[in-house]
């Protein structure tokens, strides 16, 4: 269908005149998204304000999508399970023979912890959540990964609190509104996270890469250590993390780590528990300039 | 034949004409509203670790652009870019920019094709799709890297795919905009 020629109205001069306008101002537009868009390139938290106002008021009808997705899943994974059925067998069998080792491993380093604990007389101290709650949202059709969850400020969240679900990691808090918050996922390529591996002390940093992967980048250079099938943990240097969650396995080798597999994917997480910073003076110490550090 | 003479002159496919009037509220409210909540859709879907679901807010935009032309105004892209950005997790300012943008190209492409069918809308908004994906993904201040545009096809393909079924319920929605209702 031919569109109405609107680009040739005639002799109206205030028609011409409005159509000139529309440009002008369309071209106004982009120039200020343009500005915009700088400046929040330059300092991304520039706009979080509006942006959480957003995100409270999205925030209940999130509450109510992630009820249905949940129990909607449960019939997509069955669909998907039967689509890869064989190779997810051969894979699960695989897998399952690693983890009666690494159960058998565990059992003997518990016993160990115990007695080594037993002999520094420590008390075990369980990390209390500050809240639990559902992820609401997240950006699903942007490059960017976030996630909103269901609680913000007035439950006591506060930006940089690490997030876990039920499996391990699941990224970070970035920002907080009254009654949402904004995380930053693991698998978002800005997303650095320091981790070691859990059977020795083999440390390294967890970066996304903005494919659903994380890639591992040994600290230490040299021979690479790495195996396909190992597991990754927090290494609670930084502060942010307490050390021993659950982080990635790896899934391929690279010259200079490995790339791996997030453990706590955020689509398969319905509930997650936001904890308390773990080292708070440790991070205040690390934002503190070194030079107020010493007249204090 | 069911439409004889006196019938298409008191009904047409909006509904019978005696006394009775297209609502402004539904006319341009319709087109809005399901822009506006195209943009909010992909964040309650999925929490998904690689970006998957079309940018529906953006799909509705050119729908209805390239569907219905003449009620999407040029500058729309600057306030339906503002309401986008508060929930697409772009940087703020990437949707006025881009959204904007592809109004002028749209514009432009339809100044030198005047007339078009549906396979070359299909076309038009594959192309202005992907660019836009492309595009947004190289200015969101993520570290590009090539692993990263390859996360990306699944949902350009996707979004290539559900835009004829998007261009349907556009033009569903669009007879529904034009309903007439008697005037009280």
């Amino acid at each position: 269908m031919a569109p109405p020629s609107k680009r040739r109205p005639g002799f109206s001069r205030r028609a011409q005149y409005g159509i000139f306008t529309g440009y002008v101002v369309a071209g106004i537009g982009a120039l200020v998204g343009a500005v915009l868009l700088g400046l929040s390139l330059w300092r991304p938290a520039n706009f979080n304000g509006p942006r959480m106002i957003a995100a409270d008021a999205v925030a209940p009808v999130g509450e109510v999508s992630a009820e249905a997705r949940t129990t909607s899943r449960g019939l997509i994974e069955s669909i998907t399970g039967y689509y890869r059925a064989g190779s997810q067998n051969a894979e699960l069998k695989r897998e399952m023979e690693l983890a009666r080792i690494r159960l058998a491993e565990a059992e003997a380093v518990e016993q160990e912890n115990k007695r080594l604990k037993a002999l520094l007389a420590l008390q075990e101290a369980e990390v209390e959540p500050v809240v639990v709650s559902r992820i609401v949202g997240s950006t699903a059709a942007s490059t960017r990964r976030f996630a909103y969850l269901g609680a913000g400020s007035s439950r006591g969240v506060t930006a940089g609190m690490p997030v876990r679900g039920p499996r391990g990691v699941v990224g970070r808090v970035l920002e907080v509104g009254r009654n949402s918050s904004r995380i930053l996922l693991l698998t978002d390529s800005q997303s650095v996270l320091p981790v070691r591996r859990a059977q020795d002390n083999v440390v390294a940093l967890a970066e996304g890469r903005g494919d659903g992967l994380l890639r591992i980048r040994l600290i230490n250079l040299g021979i690479n250590p790495l195996e396909v099938g190992d597991v990754f943990v927090t290494s609670g240097s930084g502060g942010y993390y307490r050390p021993g969650v659950a982080v990635a396995v790896v899934s391929e080798l690279t010259n200079d780590g490995a790339l791996a597999r997030i453990i706590s994917d955020p689509a398969a997480t319905d509930f997650v528990s936001v904890d308390p910073i773990w080292q708070p003076d440790a991070i205040s110490g690390a934002a503190t300039p070194v030079e107020e550090e010493l007249s204090e | 034949m069911r439409t004889a003479y006196r019938g298409a002159v008191r009904r047409d496919e909006f509904g019978s004409r005696i006394d009775r009037r297209h609502s402004s509220l539904l006319a341009y409210g319709i087109p809005l509203a399901s822009i506006l909540l195209g943009s909010v859709l992909p964040m309650l879907f999925i929490a998904s670790a690689v970006p998957l679901v079309p940018p529906m807010g953006f799909m509705a935009l050119i729908g209805w652009r390239l569907i219905r032309p003449g009620i999407i105004p040029i500058w729309a892209g600057f306030p339906l870019g503002i309401w986008d950005d508060l929930f697409s997790g772009f940087p703020f300012g990437s949707a006025i920019l881009l959204w904007s943008m592809t109004l002028v190209a749209i514009e432009a492409l339809e100044a030198r094709f005047p007339w078009h069918g549906f396979v070359q809308d299909w076309l038009t908004a594959a192309l202005i799709i992907i660019v836009y994906l492309l595009v947004a993904t190289l200015l969101s201040g993520a570290h590009g890297s090539f692993p990263m545009l390859l996360a990306l096809v699944p949902q350009l393909l996707l979004s290539v795919l559900l835009f004829p079924i998007i261009s349907r319920m556009i033009a569903r929605l669009d007879r529904l905009r034009l309903t007439r209702f008697r005037k009280f």
